[in-house]
């Protein structure tokens, strides 16, 4: 199978990330690049000076709205996909309306509180949907510690599931970017062995 | 009891336990976590209700911020 034909088959699917930070911004870039066809993605956050050492944004978008400058990048790297974006804060109720004809969710927050709050309601919502979470990303070095675990049912967890973020291990590029690739790299194992035409996990979103 | 946590075989002395009482038990520090019992998710307004029995296959999945 060639590049075209991962694409065109990728280009029928569509892919909810929740957060637009360090793990949400690289993960929706890597996913626009390889052709995924809708992305939705929700962040109440903007860009400020501090984001630009590992999220996928540019000096000259601090202060931006971080989804509404996430989705200019995007269409900038592939303008044929369709992006759409939410820039509120996730509640479950917003949750379940604003994700529900995605086939795979990525889970993709920096606080754990806010991690728990859009899993717990994933998974009660749309039990067996894949999701994909991150989990310990924190500091640099130690490679294969980054791993990549299935809880069965469909959930699935990328990182180190040990180290948190504080000041001593800071989020940095590095580790942040290859945990977002692994989440994407999943994100497109997994479509790839979806078929619209047998059988939908998403109220599905269909190519126009 | 024996169950299976994360996929290895542990023992408990009790024989029966909730969620709480097995965070307790075994000293998990971090605070956001997602627990399932033989695959039904049980959120964290369930965790001192929801019982482990014996053979209980428990998954847990710790959250950390960073991101």
């Amino acid at each position: 199978m060639n590049f075209s034909n991962i694409s065109d088959h990728l280009s029928r699917f569509c892919v909810g990330i929740g957060g637009a930070g360090g793990l949400g911004s690289n993960c929706a870039v890597s996913l626009a690049r390889s052709g995924v066809g809708h992305l939705v993605i929700t962040d109440f956050d903007i860009v400020s000076e501090t984001n630009l050492n590992r999220q996928y944004f540019f000096g000259n978008q601090v202060g931006m709205v971080k989804v509404d400058a996430l989705k200019y990048n995007l269409n900038g790297i592939n303008p044929s996909i369709k992006v759409t974006v939410y820039n509120k804060r996730l509640v479950p109720s917003l949750i379940k309306e604003v994700y529900d004809s995605c086939d795979i969710l990525v889970e993709a927050f920096d606080e754990a509180s806010e991690k728990q709050m859009f899993i717990e309601t994933a998974l009660e919502a749309w039990p067996g949907r894949p999701l994909i979470v991150g989990s310990g990303i924190a500091g640099f070095g130690n490679n294969n510690e980054l791993k990549q675990r299935d809880l069965g049912e469909n959930l699935y967890v990328c990182g180190d599931e040990t180290r948190e973020v504080s000041e001593e291990n800071p989020p940095m590029a590095p580790r942040v970017g290859i945990v977002a690739n692994m989440q994407a790299n999943l994100v497109v194992d997994l479509l790839m062995n979806m078929n619209r035409a047998q059988g939908k996990i998403g109220t599905g979103y269909e190519k126009k | 009891m024996k169950i299976t946590l994360n996929n290895r075989p542990e023992k408990f002395e009790l024989n029966e336990m909730t969620v709480d009482k097995m965070l307790k038990i075994k000293k998990f520090s971090f605070k956001m976590r997602i627990v399932k019992i033989n695959g039904v998710l049980i959120k964290k307004e369930q965790y001192s209700s929801s019982v482990i029995r014996e053979g209980d296959n428990v998954q847990m999945l710790y959250l950390m911020s960073g991101g």
